[in-house]
């Protein structure tokens, strides 16, 4: 490849790493405080609710991520036309345009979110599992209320013993993002496959590796930073 | 007045009764102290007054306050949130393994709880909380971490932590059984400082010496009942019951 074609196809590169950081930042906005919401459901007492949450973790972790991708993504025209969905939902389901971008988009971010929440809750669950009673009852004897206590002295220390946990999570999302190419959505990796027959050259993939490699590492580096940084107690 | 008055108490987990007709009083400035094999039911007595077990039946009443009463069909209910709150406030409890909130300061572990549940601003607190780790002598353990600490010092961190509050009643939950022999005396010695100060405290204890040097009166239980109550003369003298001196004499023997 020539000096020309190689900036050029860097450039085109970049471009496209911006769908791929969009992914990432987004299924993290939704999905952390949903898994959260996920994490207390699941260990809510009245029995039902912590069944059918189990189900759907059960479900998410069970299956592809990449399956539930195209699921999403293709279910809604077969939902619309099905004799068992209630008329509310079809009418609700008519006006989507399924082929515009944002639609393309906001189910693939669906699935994204869905599919994480699940990790995260039982991540979280785990963290608040693990603090001692011994926390809730000194923090009641001096008289806390419920939610100075959850904020005040339980969820501090959550956050230190989830984030190794996460962070491994997180990471692995930079790489699963790539699993949108297959929709097909454009990102990254979408679009270093595209490139490798134009070229003849393995050097889209190989720039498309770099670009996660990078990421990936930099990630590493930010949380362990984060970990040290919550080193000050035991 | 007794600053606490408790009645017929009991308390079942399920078909198990560890807490049967259970009836004390302990008065202003009073050291109480309660001895008893293990699984007696002391700590459970002492978790039902601090509201983190749930009595089943009798009456406890604390500072004029009906915290716990018979209500008219017979069966005993608790006051309102405000007054469980009220009472939460005004009484202390010391765990056996400190407890401690491992992400706070010393200093923040004790100014907390004054800060936020008792609006102080964060300045007098601190104060406050500065003048309670001199007199434990761990000024200098301020800005240090529960982690950083010895038991001993952990256990200190934590009097002075329910202290802080003001409370009117200071329970104490086998204080000194997380620590080696010689950190027990350590917090002994406060305990001892504490009594002749004049604060109102009930200590479960195994340190059976202690409890006879200190206590103004002692609450020997066993699977549940009080078997006697009285002071050290009375409990470790000639006139004890039978089955009170038969434990006495085990603990001594060792």
């Amino acid at each position: 490849m020539t000096g020309e074609q190689l900036s050029t196809l860097f450039g085109l590169m970049l471009e496209y790493a911006v769908p791929t950081l969009k992914i990432f930042a987004f299924t993290l906005l939704y999905s952390i405080p949903l898994g959260m919401v996920v994490a207390l459901l699941k260990m809510c007492r009245f029995k039902p609710i912590s069944w059918l949450t189990n189900i759907y973790i059960l479900i998410m972790r069970g299956t592809p991520l990449l399956l539930q991708l195209i699921v999403a993504q293709y279910s809604v025209p077969y939902i619309v036309r099905s004799d068992i969905c209630p008329d509310f939902i079809k009418s609700l389901l008519e006006n989507v345009d399924i082929r515009s971008e944002s639609y393309t988009f906001n189910m693939m971010l669906f699935a994204f979110v869905l599919n994480y929440a699940a990790y995260f809750a039982e991540i979280f669950r785990g963290g608040l599992e693990s603090i001692p009673k011994g926390q809730y009852e000194a923090s009641r004897c001096l008289g806390f209320g419920k939610f100075q206590t959850f904020f005040r002295i339980i969820l501090p220390q959550v956050i230190k013993r989830v984030v190794p946990a996460s962070s491994n999570e997180i990471i692995t999302l930079v790489k699963d993002t790539s699993l949108a190419s297959a929709i097909p959505y454009m990102e990254i990796m979408y679009i270093a496959k595209k490139q490798v027959p134009l070229y003849a050259s393995l050097m889209p993939l190989f720039m498309a590796g770099v670009f996660y490699f990078v990421f990936a590492t930099v990630l590493t580096v930010l949380f362990s930073a984060v970990e040290k940084k919550l080193d000050y107690y035991r | 007045m007794a600053i606490l008055e408790v009645r017929n108490l009991s308390k079942s987990f399920g078909t198990l009764n560890v807490l049967n007709d259970i009836s004390f009083d302990v008065e202003k400035g009073e050291a109480v102290a309660v001895i008893g094999p293990s699984g007696s039911g002391k700590s459970t007595l002492l978790r039902c007054v601090n509201q983190l077990e749930k009595a089943s039946g009798g009456t406890i009443r604390f500072c004029g306050m009906d915290m716990f009463v018979p209500g008219p069909g017979g069966k005993s209910v608790y006051a309102d949130k405000q007054t469980l709150r009220k009472v939460q406030e005004k009484t202390g409890l010391v765990f056996q393994n400190f407890n401690l909130f491992p992400h706070m300061t010393v200093l923040r572990n004790i100014t907390e709880a004054p800060v936020c549940v008792l609006k102080k601003s964060k300045q007098e607190a601190q104060e406050i909380a500065m003048e309670l780790l001199k007199k434990m002598g761990l000024e200098t353990k301020a800005k240090s971490y529960p982690c950083e600490l010895s038991g001993g010092q952990q256990q200190r961190v934590s009097i002075a932590r329910a202290l802080a509050m003001n409370p009117e009643i200071l329970f104490f939950d086998e204080p000194t059984s997380a620590l080696d022999p010689e950190l027990t005396g350590e917090i002994l010695k406060v305990i001892k400082e504490l009594a002749a100060d004049g604060m109102t405290m009930v200590i479960v204890t195994h340190e059976m010496n202690f409890a006879r040097g200190v206590a103004d009166k002692i609450i020997f239980m066993e699977g549940g009942y009080i078997v006697e109550q009285g002071d050290p003369e009375q409990l470790f003298g000639e006139n004890a019951s039978e089955r009170t001196k038969q434990f006495l004499q085990r603990y001594s023997s060792i």
